[in-house]
């Protein structure tokens, strides 16, 4: 690797790294170190939301699948674009009304009951780990074709640094690491972008007649059905790309890190907007590498496609993009991958520990130090999962990530805030159910089962056709709570009316006078 | 018994919920929240039931460029303004969950 590329490298992680240093000095109490002590600002939250949110699944893998199946791959954009309107509309306010540091304690709020808690505990830390072995593994790959280092020592490497960034800044440094990512994110992306455009002349339609022709596909490229052909199929991931985002305990937890629900409101604005533009721009990515770096090369570097952004910045602005934008994907990996800690070790050391063993009766300090032992957990374990899972396909565990988002916990916040009758036996049934069903049906998948040797990890016929359960295990969930509620003669009227004038008005003690 | 005197601030959730202010609004914004809901949810869905089942959105529409890229920016545009719809009518929401509150403070201080 080039000088260049490893000053570029060394000085995005520095900056990182100073980022943390300062955070740290301002991280005290447990509030501090969950939700940056409520203070950030709309457009900083807003920007805080999009770095989260453009993962590296977002940036290398959809820009690969464009590049390598065109449309197909387009679906992704379009489906996390368009989930955030459901955030937007049904969540975020009641959300941030209710809740203090977690999902569990959302819920909580309604019916605060150890084993609500232990089940919505154990719902975020089964969606964080496979967003988290995504990630890790995505990042390994990166690393180890970057560094030619081997794939145990990069995910070692990546695990390490973003335990520093948490164990030491907690969500402030995180907060503005994911603000950092996100300005340097954007800022790459529209450079390539225009880059490939300048090759076009800035003529759309020009863009569009060279990529009908650019691929072996020829004009099929450009229209969906190059990959998804099976329609069920089709619909049922793009049912887990809409509805998962409302369920994702990493994301929910970023509207916990602003003061009131006008400011909770204002940052999703800017997400949207920062979102929307990213995923307008990744067309550009992924034509541009279709017609500039071409199939071979892409697959040659990773069969998944995951390096056909880097390598179209190679081949359009040399050493220099490339090493800027390997760094870039680097730290989005980083940052996302932190975000994530935080939510496994919440769910862990405030949940788990902090209210259900000891009761809610530990010291700010005690809380502090169990949300640092949380968040060690967390990393190692997921470091551990991770390393053995290298051969594993980084967008299916990210889509399974939100398939059970989609059915455990969406499904629980939509009966929460808006169905009188729900109970705490529909909670944990609820949980269980979408859990359980989308763990059952992705394991009888053909990602898992396929009569081919080496195509998936077992060899057989799978029972489920479906690539992502989630048009199955969604619905699952949302029964499940509503027998789980039904069965059960259990009701707390005063208590949903309570949660309902809270959802609704955003009253809170401090705005009564008297 | 010996009662000691607290200056506790309780919120009495069942009379705001009973009052009709209340009701009103809460009705206004569910259903303005779950229609729209609705509507874009199933404008979403129809593009894939599109693309699977029929060759409409294959066919060429301005160059190169076949109609399913149309529709895809029609869901990106719709995305944007429903975004701004949001906010415009929370606003508005907010301004009577103010009042609603207004009112419940005027009528327990008697």
């Amino acid at each position: 690797m080039s000088l260049i590329a490893i000053i570029m490298f060394v000085s995005i992680v520095g900056l990182t790294l100073v980022i943390t240093w300062w955070a740290s000095k301002k991280t005290s109490s447990a509030s501090d170190f969950y939700t940056a002590g409520g203070g950030l600002t709309g457009w900083q939250n807003g920007l805080a939301i999009g770095g989260d949110y453009l993962s590296a699944a977002s940036f290398l893998g959809i820009a690969g699948a464009i590049a390598l199946v065109g449309f197909d791959g387009f679906f992704f954009s379009i489906g996390y674009l368009v989930a955030y309107l459901v955030v937007l509309y049904i969540v975020a306010e009641p959300l941030r009304n209710l809740g203090r540091f977690t999902l569990a304690d959302m819920i909580t709020a309604r019916f605060d009951k150890p084993k609500v808690r232990a089940t919505a505990a154990l719902s975020t830390i089964v969606i964080v780990l496979f967003y988290m072995i995504a990630q890790l593994v995505g990042a390994g790959a990166l690393i180890q074709l970057l560094l030619g280092i081997p794939y145990w020592s990069a995910v070692i490497l990546v695990g390490i640094m973003m335990t520093i960034y948490v164990l030491f800044g907690g969500m402030t440094a995180t907060s503005w690491v994911q603000i950092v990512k996100a300005v340097l994110l954007m800022l790459g992306t529209v450079i390539i972008s225009f880059l490939v455009l300048l090759q076009f002349n800035f003529n759309i339609l020009t863009m569009f007649s060279e990529l009908s022709t650019a691929t072996d596909a020829g004009s099929a490229y450009l229209n969906p059905g190059l990959r998804y052909t099976n329609g069920i199929d089709t619909i049922s991931m793009l049912i887990a790309l809409v509805l998962g985002t409302a369920g994702l305990p990493h994301i929910l937890m970023r509207f916990f890190t602003v003061k009131d629900a006008k400011t909770a409101r204002s940052s999703v604005i800017w997400a949207t907007w920062i979102v929307g533009l990213f995923y307008v721009l990744t067309i550009f990515l992924g034509f541009g590498a279709a017609a500039f770096v071409g199939k071979e090369e892409i697959i040659a570097a990773n069969p998944a496609g995951n390096m056909a952004a880097p390598l179209l910045a190679q081949a359009l602005g040399g050493d220099i993009l490339f090493s800027f934008v390997c760094a870039v994907a680097f730290a989005t990996i980083l940052a996302v991958v932190a975000g994530l800690v935080l939510s496994g070790a919440s769910a862990l050391s405030h949940d788990i520990y902090g209210q259900i063993i000891k009761k809610g009766k530990m010291t700010e300090k005690e809380q502090v130090l169990a949300a640092r032992i949380g968040s060690l957990t967390i990393a190692a374990v997921s470091i551990l999962l991770a390393l053995g899972a290298q051969t594993l396909n980084v967008a299916f565990l990210v889509s399974l990530a939100f398939c059970i988002a989609a059915s455990a916990n969406l499904p629980v916040i939509i009966y929460t805030i808006y169905w009188k009758k729900f109970n705490s036996n529909g909670v944990v049934a609820a949980m269980l159910t979408g859990l359980i069903s989308a763990l059952v049906l992705v394991a009888l998948s053909p990602n898992v089962w396929n009569p081919t040797p080496g195509a998936a990890i077992f060899v057989g016929e799978p029972l489920v056709m479906l690539t992502n359960p989630a048009l199955i295990s969604v619905p699952l969930g949302f029964i499940g709570g509503w027998l789980g509620t039904v069965l059960s003669k259990e009701q707390d009227l005063a208590k949903y009316r309570e949660v309902d004038v809270k959802a609704q008005t955003g009253i809170s003690v401090q705005d009564v006078s008297h | 018994m010996f009662m000691a005197k607290k200056q506790e601030v309780i919120i009495d959730y069942d009379k705001i919920a009973e009052m009709s202010s209340f009701k009103k609004l809460s009705k206004k914004k569910n259903s303005f929240l779950w229609s729209v809901t609705v509507v874009f949810l199933i404008a979403y869905m129809v593009l894939p039931i599109l693309t699977s089942y029929t060759q409409i959105l294959h066919q060429k529409a301005v160059g190169e460029i076949t109609w399913v890229w149309f529709y895809a920016a029609g869901l990106f545009i719709m995305t944007w303004g429903l975004a701004h719809v949001y906010v415009a009518k929370a606003g508005s929401f907010d301004r009577e969950a103010k009042e609603i509150i207004e009112e419940y403070e005027r009528g327990a201080g008697r």
